[in-house]
């Protein structure tokens, strides 16, 4: 996909995202306050918070599906939210939305042309996001004879179809087992190796570890933005729980 | 590409969903068969008690086919009347005749009336009698004809306002609208999607409820058959353009069911199966902004006038119009899911 992209505009090569001071309330309620964040490119970048702190929404900011009341926000260069970006990430939602009814494959069909893939090219890419996700051998099942986490992973292999530069992903590993869970991981570490950015969100601490950065996010603030290493250091403890516990107590002090 | 991509996986779950399928299909037939039974069934003979009266009359009502009863006094047959045996009683006194009827059923009071009417008309053969006949019609039009053009319409109407309510508001509550708007489609492609995935079936059904009308229940039918099919594919379009736009507005399938009595009961009062002009003139004016009663209009035209696209054009811009209104305020309403 990068290559129908070749301009990118010099101040903002190295950042993926931008977000400046954004902000987003829903009637009188604050649910993202003035938020900065850059994301590079070719990290992984985990938001870290508890469930109800605004992760869901900030990303919805960064995709364009939803618009802040405040601030300014950046994908590869372009403010959003503009039509256009939504080809160059690939999205997984929180929720697994797939049709039921629909097999696996119709369901890929689908979703490969909503992004303009077609013929040859697009049953390639079924074969290969399938690959990934180990789900190859159940292709022709209809979903509604999946289990939950193999929706997960084929709700996955949807947000890798059409090879996005950047992959945003809401909650990935909820309701996967541990060894699958190990080998999305080894799979994002690839496609970051590739030169993949991606995004997450997760409240599984020991997740938040495998992240280049991350951001702790609670009641709607960004409360510290480091490397896991980092982030540990600064607070003095030995395990990111620890660390979220200092800082978050710190703003709420 | 987007929105053939749309329209073909509607089609798919459909053709997966059986009972949504027999709904749209099936279930239009089944009612319209209930309703052929209900009116089109037997001429109703009125069963009349006589008391006191001459032999000739006697006769005459046997022979407009009422069901005769003599009884040799008035007390013996108004028992018989309270008892529901008889449905009117017929007395000579003093040279007047006078009738008593029943009373609770209107239809039944209006039949009893007529035949009496008739048997009485025969006695005064002498006196010039009109000679009879129909502009449209005939003479044996029965009340399902005249309101079958308008029950093709509203059952078509009714079922894919319904459907294509709730499928629309099932992408939102599964999630999948917000994954589908995640992707390049444009919203006026999600909204083009539906209306060409659910048009394939309307048509369908369109065709199949028109042709069982007409062909199998035997309604009466002078005009062009693709004029019907038309003007139903046009209202069914409305139903669907509504339905989706509606369901923007519900957060459950049950709200979907709320605006059953918001939105159809009240089109079916305007739709011409209740004659309008005992109306207050004002609320009469309500009946334009109701899709349901230009359909009707236009198939009542066509199906017992005979009326040719000429004289229903109005109904066919004013179905359209409604169609790319409701399509419009659609795509509007989808802003409330994404912002661009």
């Amino acid at each position: 996909m990068s290559a129908s992209h070749p301009f990118v505009p010099p101040s903002s090569s190295a950042s993926v995202v931008d977000l400046r001071e954004v902000t987003r309330k829903f009637g009188d309620r604050t649910v993202l306050d003035q938020i900065t964040l850059e994301v590079r490119r070719g990290e992984i970048f985990g938001l870290l918070g508890p469930s109800g702190s605004g992760k869901t929404t900030l990303i919805k900011l960064i995709t364009g599906i939803d618009q802040a009341d405040g601030g300014i926000v950046h994908m590869l260069g372009e403010k959003m939210p503009k039509l256009a970006m939504l080809q160059r990430f690939g999205y997984m939602a929180q929720s697994d939305a797939l049709y039921n009814e629909l097999t696996a494959r119709e369901n890929l069909q689908f979703f490969a042309s909503l992004y303009s893939l077609a013929g040859a090219r697009r049953n390639e890419r079924i074969q290969a996001v399938m690959g990934v996700v180990d789900l190859l051998d159940h292709l022709n099942k209809p979903v509604s004879a999946y289990s939950g986490g193999m929706k997960r992973r084929l709700s996955l292999a949807i947000s890798l179809l059409h090879e996005p530069e950047v992959l945003i992903l809401d909650e990935p590993t909820v309701g996967i087992d541990p060894v699958l869970r190990q080998s999305i991981w080894k799979e994002l570490l690839t496609l970051r190796d590739q030169g993949t950015t991606i995004i997450l969100t997760t409240h599984v601490m020991d997740e938040a570890d495998k992240c280049d950065r991350i951001g702790l996010i609670r009641d709607g603030h960004l409360t510290a933005v480091d490397s896991p290493d980092a982030l540990k250091t600064k607070t003095g403890t030995t395990t990111i729980e620890d660390a979220f516990i200092v800082l978050g107590g710190g703003i709420q002090a | 590409m987007r929105t053939r991509a749309l329209a073909q996986r509607i089609i798919r779950q459909f053709l997966r969903d059986k009972r949504t399928l027999a709904l749209i299909f099936i279930a239009p037939l089944l009612i319209l068969t209930l309703l052929n039974f209900v009116f089109n069934g037997q001429p109703i003979i009125p069963k009349i008690g006589t008391v006191g009266v001459p032999e000739q009359l006697t006769q005459r009502l046997t022979n407009v086919d009422a069901n005769v009863t003599s009884y040799s006094s008035t007390d013996e047959a108004n028992q018989a009347l309270k008892d529901g045996n008889l449905d009117a009683v017929i007395s000579i006194e003093i040279g007047k005749p006078s009738i008593v009827l029943e009373g609770s059923d209107p239809t039944l009071n209006k039949a009893t009336l007529l035949t009496l009417q008739k048997a009485m008309q025969a006695a005064n053969a002498q006196a010039v009698q009109p000679a009879v006949s129909y502009l449209h019609g005939t003479e044996d039009m029965s009340s399902f004809d005249s309101f079958g053009p308008v029950l093709i319409g509203f059952f078509s109407f009714f079922f894919v306002f319904m459907i294509a309510g709730v499928s629309f508001l099932r992408e939102r509550t599964t999630g999948t609208m917000e994954r589908l708007l995640a992707t390049p489609i444009r919203r006026s492609e999600v909204v083009g999607g539906y209306l060409l995935g659910f048009g394939v079936f309307t048509l369908l059904q369109a065709a199949l409820i028109t042709w069982f009308s007409i062909s199998v229940l035997g309604m009466y039918m002078v005009g062009a058959f693709w004029l019907v099919l038309l003007i139903n594919l046009l209202l069914t379009l409305t139903a669907l353009t509504l339905g989706t736009l509606l369901s923007s507005f519900a957060t459950t399938e049950f709200q979907i069911i709320q605006f059953i009595p918001i939105v159809i009961v009240p089109q079916v009062f305007f739709s011409g199966l209740f004659n309008l002009d005992a109306m207050t003139p004002w609320l009469q004016k309500l009946s334009y902004i109701m899709p349901l009663y230009y359909g009707a209009d236009a198939m009542r035209g066509i199906m017992i006038r005979g009326e040719s696209i000429g004289s229903i054009q109005l109904d066919i811009y004013v179905l359209l119009g409604f169609s790319i209104t409701f399509a419009l305020l659609n795509i509007i309403a989808l802003k409330k899911q994404r912002s661009i």
